[in-house]
This record gives C-alpha cells, structure tokens and sequence, in this order.
C-alpha cells in the first residue's frame, strides 16, 4: 500500500496542482465524475477508498454505498460522485487503482435518466435480492428505489415498484436486460411508456 | 347509397336503425341464418323496413325469411360487413368483402378480421375492382383513428398507440380506483355488460392487438410507393401481453408515484405491440372506464390525441357510416 502511495499518485498530484490555474479551459473546469467501486465488506474499507479522492483534489458530492445488495463477486458495490478537472480526475482514477480499490467504471456521465417499472409475480420466491443486484450489475441502469407490496405468504404474486437510474441514452439497454431478467425467473414487467410525455 | 348489411349484432343492427339518417336507404340485412332483401314486395318501392328488421331480429331472432346468399346478391352500392371478428382465414367475412369487390361494389367493415388476418388479400380483391374498401369502424368505434392517419398521410406518422379496449380499460381503472382484485371487477364488469362472460379475447390484449395491426398495416401499405412492397401485418406479428393476472398490488405502488397501469397499444410501420404499461395517473393516455383514446404521433404535425368511445352499437354504427359517406 505505502509503495503505491510514494510511487504513481505523487507527481500527478503536483502537477495537477500546479497547472490547473492557468491550464486549458476545458482540463481546468470542474465536472462531475462518477466511479463505481467494489469493496470487501470489511471495517474501514470505504473510508479507505474515499481517501484518493479527497487527496487528490476531488470534491466529495456523494456516496452511494450499497450495503446489503452485492455484486456477483460478494463485495459491495459503492457509487461515488465527486467534482474534479479532468485531468485530477485521471489522477483519481489511478490513484484508487494503486491502492488496491476495485474500479468497476469510471466516467464523467452521471445517470442522466430515471424510469421507473413494476414487476410482479413470485418476486420472494424468485429471490428478489437476487434478482436486484443482477440489475445492479447490468452496466446502464443503477438501482436506485425498491418499494415492495408483499401478500401474505409467498403463494399470490408480489408487486414491486423500482426506480432505475440510466446512463444517458442507455435506458432502452436498462429496460432490456431487466426484460431478460423478468422472462428467465417467469415475472411479469409493466414497463413505461419511454419519450412519450403522456 | 343502397346498403346491404351483413350481420345483426349490435353494429349491424344500429346501421340498419340509422341509415336512413344519414341518407343511406338498407336494401338487404343478413345474420348467420336469415335474411331480408327489398323486393317491392311488401308494398314499398325499395329499401326494407329497419323497425321491421329491428323488432324480428329481437323477438324472433331472425331477420327475414330469404337466404343469406340473397342478401349477397341484392343490388346494392355498399356491403356493410358486421360479422363477429374471426381470425385466420377471417372467414366469412372475408368472403363477403371479396363478393362485393368481384361485383364491383364497395365494402365498408366493422369485422376487424379481413383487414388484421388478410390485409394483402383483399388489396389484391381491391385493385381489380372498381370499389373500395373502408374500415373506420374496425379501430376505436367512434374514434377517427383511420381516416386521421390517412388525412395526415401514414408517410408522415412515425407511430399510433393508444387504449384501444374498454373492457380491459374499464378493469383497470375500476382495479386502481377501488383497490379491487381483478376477479371481482371482472364479475362487475360482466353482470354490467361491460365484459362478455368469456372476456379472453378483451383481457388477454387480442381485440387491442388487432386494432393495432390493422394500424400497422395502414401505415406500411400508405407509406409504400408500391403495395406489392409493402409489409403485411397480422396477429402473429404482435407481441401481445393481457391484464389477467395483474395484481391489485402493483397498481397500489404504482398509484403511490402517481402513475397507474393502461393496457398500451402500438403500432408503427415496423412493430406492433400490446402490453400493460406504466402511465402517468393524469396523463393524456390514462383515460377512465370504458373510455379509449387514439394518439398519434406525425413528423410536421406534432402529436395528435383523439379520445371517445371505443365501442357500442351507435358509435360504432356512426363510424360505419361515416365510411359510406366517403365513398359517395
């Protein structure tokens, strides 16, 4: 750990540092960054992959931290948003990298859009936490609300109400891996109505 | 024009009933097993008597005393087909569109069958007759979907969705509102008239599926140069999915974000589909009970809307008649 700390991250915290006043329009403007990071569900391991951030110039916006819902590898998904240039941002990026932080997906996208669905049927039985960070794992979408409306017992069908959060343009790619999802556990998808303001 | 009604359901019979009201004389009636074909012989000059036909259909269950064929064969300008919709071979509706086309006589439909099942078929039958076919009547009863996307011109509307069954519009509705389980909406929705006592055909999407192929098919064969070009739609085309076992709890959480569940239909030149969909709870499409609506997206015009009643005898009737209009 301290190796890495002493070898990549340091000349690109100085140099960020030292030219971002006076460099490009485009690298000097703050935008706003998303990184998805998988964490070992230990003590202390989010404060630790929270550390690169801030160290290296990231402004903090927010933490995502998944706990309950985990990736097909067992660890926990955690989506950070933070404002840096460019430039800091690649330095970020690297940074989390050498500290041995799991970088599932970096961009300057944010989830630009929202849908939201119902799925029915025998949501419990089909294990719905399952079948959540499935779609969690699906690149476009990000799960971002579960209601639930459970009848008693497992025996009649379930409802649930999800809202997902897609990456810009992604949402029809969001919608048909949940669709896929729905056909392989035998649940039915009441989808929205998308580009049509009705 | 002189019209021969074939079939004396509720359609047929408020045809004949209204006729006379929009200057159309009825010369023949036909139902499955019976007819009445104008001869003078009942001392008028030509057309027959709608009260009679009316009032026998009612108490007797026949229209007259000739045969079917008769009516086939009467000497009218417009066969009005308003047979039960069947699918497949469309059978015999479809038959009854092609006699008149083959004697050059026009046909208006209310049977959605010929024109979902059998679309190229019968625009073969059409151009090598001197008639024409209509079929307002066939999508959203009262609602001028047809002839709007025709007026509009089906190369410049890039898609046409909408609710196009009350019956399927009237459960959920009543579903959401109540918080009422399917079962007991639907015995409501039957004892009411609303349902027929087998409601497959309304709750399992088909009835909606048709209207949108017939659409489909508007659009594919108005939008091509050449009709031999165009792609033919029927049933098998759609992706269909029904309301039967939607639960009372998923329109609950939906009604919880302010948005409710419609039986959608869709239809461009490429696709259609039926399935029930999320819908803002007071948006344009979320209309209530047995109420349809038509929405129609253009290139140049923007997004046009068109609600009313999707079916009945009169509103159907009216757009049977409407139909006849266009083709004097």
């Amino acid at each position: 750990m301290s190796d890495a700390r002493d070898g990549a991250p340091e000349p690109a915290e100085g140099e960020t540092i030292d030219t971002s006043p006076d460099g490009g329009h485009a690298a000097s403007t703050p935008s706003t960054h998303t990184v998805r990071l998988e964490l070992v569900d230990e003590p202390g391991q989010l404060l630790a992959a929270l550390h690169p951030i801030a160290d290296n110039g990231g402004n903090l916006l927010s933490i995502y931290h998944e706990r309950g819902n985990k990736t097909p590898r067992g660890r926990i998904p955690v989506e950070v948003d933070f404002e840096a240039t460019q430039e800091r941002f690649e330095g970020i990026v690297e940074a989390l990298r050498s500290e041995g932080v799991n970088v599932m997906q970096a961009g300057t996208e944010r989830y630009a859009e929202e849908v939201t669905l119902l799925l029915f049927g025998h949501l419990i039985d089909t294990d719905l936490s399952d079948t959540l960070s499935r779609i969690e794992a699906c690149e476009s979408a990000s799960v971002a609300d579960v209601s639930l409306a459970a009848p008693q017992g497992t025996e009649e069908s379930s409802s649930a109400r999800l809202r997902l959060e897609a990456r810009a343009g992604e949402t029809e790619r969001a919608l048909a891996a949940v669709r896929e999802l729905a056909d392989e556990k035998d649940l039915r998808l009441v989808e929205p109505l998308t580009g049509v303001e009705a | 024009m002189r019209l021969a009604v074939i079939g004396a359901g509720a359609v047929g019979r408020s045809v004949v009933d209204l006729a006379a009201e929009y200057g159309h004389e009825v010369v023949a009636v036909a139902d499955s097993s019976t007819a009445v074909v104008a001869d003078g012989s009942d001392g008028r000059n030509d057309g027959v008597d709608p009260e009679a036909v009316v009032t026998r259909k009612a108490e007797a269950g026949i229209v007259g005393d000739d045969d079917p064929a008769d009516a086939l064969a009467a000497d009218y300008d417009v066969l009005v087909e308003a047979t039960p919709t069947t699918l497949d071979d469309a059978e015999p509706g479809f038959s009854h569109v092609t006699t008149a086309l083959e004697r050059d006589r026009h046909a208006v439909l209310a049977n959605k069958g010929p024109v979902a099942e059998r679309f190229g078929d019968l625009q073969a039958a059409v151009a090598d007759s001197a008639g024409e076919i209509r079929f307002e009547a066939t999508v959203g009863g009262a609602i001028p979907a047809v002839s709007t996307v025709e007026d509009i011109e089906p190369g410049h509307v890039t898609a046409v969705r909408g609710v196009l069954n009350g019956t399927a519009n009237f459960i959920l509705t009543r579903m959401a509102a109540e918080g009422l389980g399917y079962d007991h909406v639907l015995a409501e929705a039957q004892d009411l008239g609303v349902a027929e006592a087998d409601p497959s055909f309304d709750v399992d999407g088909t009835d909606a599926a048709l209207k949108c192929v017939i659409l489909a098919n508007v659009l594919s064969f108005g939008a091509a140069d050449d009709p031999a070009d165009a792609r033919e739609f029927t049933l098998d085309d759609a992706s269909v999915e029904g309301i039967r076992d939607v639960p009372g709890s998923a329109l609950r959480l939906a009604a919880e974000d302010g948005r409710t569940v419609r039986l959608i239909g869709e239809a461009t030149g490429e696709t259609v589909r039926v399935a029930p969909r999320l819908v803002p709870e007071n948006g344009t499409l979320a209309v209530s009970g047995t109420q349809n609506i038509v929405q129609i997206e253009t290139t140049h015009a923007g997004r046009l809307n068109i609600s009313g009643r999707g079916a009945g005898g009169p509103e159907t009737a009216s757009a049977v008649l409407g139909d006849v209009g266009r083709l004097e």
